[in-house]
């Protein structure tokens, strides 16, 4: 039951996650943080078999860090998210990895963006996107209400009532949620969803 | 295929690895490096040609980064460098990767020294011929570290080294006047180092400076504000040597 989702607003891009770290019905804890900051600029929300999602995530940040030393400079989010769809796609006829992903970055050149990446290496550059049960909900919420060029507070306001739906038409929805955000002042977390404690 | 097979580092009747040896010769050969530990600072200098009028200088870095907390200077083939430190960048986000934790110094410096005698004891190949200095804070300790490797494979670490060019003046002028400093004092001491083997000026001499912040390249303004420095304290010293011999 796990949910991510992102939008794109002016000057930032919006990843939501939730926290919880599941095993059929035992929940093994609440606040696991699924959203990884790549570099400086690049938020990557991930939701699927954990075990995938950390080998995978982490593989990634340590080959873009490689990157930036190798060549002086970071890689671009388009760049970032094509490296990514070409390591799923080259995994998935042998032994695929069950990740998907929402890849949110800031560039200078061309601003913020948000990159949707299912686990059978589909990329699309989108201005909203959603995984897991979740997506119903949110991609819904986010259709009616996600007007392009939001501020700040109008995207956390969405994200809230994108939140809000979940938590009261899914059946078994996650308890707690972390919202980050990243800009031209970089990637970081904004505030979390919480109800209860870990 | 078989012909090449056959190693080109063999010992010699009398105990020698002629190949490494001559890797030296290549090293004493490239430009001058030195580098100085101090309290909290760790200072690489590297001399400059400046012959090449032409040439952009931003596309030749000779102090490269190998990881956010580590740094790497050399003396040699530039271009077996770029091999070592490629092959030392990976070998750092793969540890990060593996253990989550960054390396240490003496880690990546036993890897880059293990690659290096590598090359002395394998079939139709030749040594690198080049001599590292890497300086680096411990993560967990905050120590700074400064260590040299050889084409042989050898390191150890040091307070101040110097290597390629004229490395023994520098070694000398370091021994005589070494002494624990920390900021300003440490890039001062190593760009004197260097002095003493490299045409005055800003443009003959790239300058690096390790602290827990990271690396820093230092402008060329900066450099040349540090050599007036030390140029005028030089002046000020023979002025001083002289003045009182003409009372008599």
């Amino acid at each position: 039951m796990e949910c991510v989702f992102g939008m794109v607003g002016k000057g930032f891009a919006l990843v939501v996650a939730d926290t919880s770290a599941v095993n059929s019905i035992l929940v093994h804890k609440s606040n696991e943080d699924k959203i990884m900051v790549l570099d400086s600029h690049k938020l990557m929300g991930a939701s699927g078999e954990a075990g995938d999602r950390a080998q995978f995530t982490e593989y990634v940040q340590k080959n873009v860090s490689l990157y930036q030393f190798r060549n002086g400079i970071p890689l671009t989010t388009k760049a970032a998210a094509n490296f990514m769809r070409g390591e799923l796609a080259t995994a998935l006829r042998k032994n695929p990895y069950m990740v998907n992903i929402v890849l949110a970055g800031y560039d200078k050149e061309t601003g913020p963006s948000l990159y949707f990446i299912d686990y059978i290496a589909t990329l699309h550059k989108v201005d909203k996107a959603a995984f897991g049960y979740g997506s119903y909900f949110s991609l819904a919420m986010m259709d009616r209400h996600y007007r392009p060029d939001m501020t700040v507070d109008e995207a956390i306001h969405l994200a809230d009532q994108c939140i809000e739906e979940i938590r009261s038409r899914l059946v078994v929805a996650p308890q707690n949620f972390v919202i980050k955000i990243v800009d031209k002042d970089g990637a970081r977390e904004h505030s979390w969803r919480r109800t209860t404690k870990d | 295929m078989a012909r090449y097979d056959r190693a080109i580092t063999v010992f010699s009747p009398d105990g020698h690895l002629f190949q490494v040896e001559y890797a030296l010769e290549a090293v004493r050969k490239g430009n001058a490096a030195v580098g100085v530990r101090g309290t909290d600072t760790i200072v690489l200098g590297v001399e400059k040609k400046s012959t090449v009028k032409l040439q952009d200088s931003r596309s030749v870095r000779k102090i490269v980064n190998l990881d956010d907390h580590i740094a790497l200077a050399c003396a040699g083939l530039k271009a077996d460098a770029r091999v070592l430190i490629n092959k030392a960048r990976i070998e750092c986000q793969s540890h990060r990767l593996t253990v989550e934790d960054p390396v240490t110094v003496e880690y990546i410096t036993r890897y880059i020294a293990g690659l290096q005698q590598k090359y002395t004891q394998s079939g139709g190949v030749r040594p690198f011929g080049l001599s590292t200095l890497i300086v680096g804070f411990d993560p967990y300790t905050g120590i700074p570290a400064l260590y040299q490797t050889d084409p042989s494979g050898t390191f150890s670490a040091w307070k101040a080294n110097a290597t390629g060019r004229n490395s023994n003046s520098m070694r000398e002028f370091l021994e005589k006047n070494y002494k624990e400093t920390s900021g300003q004092e440490t890039i001062k001491l190593a760009i004197r180092a260097l002095l003493e083997v490299v045409e005055s000026g800003g443009k003959n001499i790239e300058v690096a400076v390790m602290t827990k912040e990271g690396l820093r390249q230092l402008e060329e303004a900066e450099i040349d504000a540090v050599v007036a420095e030390i140029e005028a304290e030089k002046a000020a010293a023979e002025a001083a040597k002289k003045g009182p011999a003409k009372e008599t």
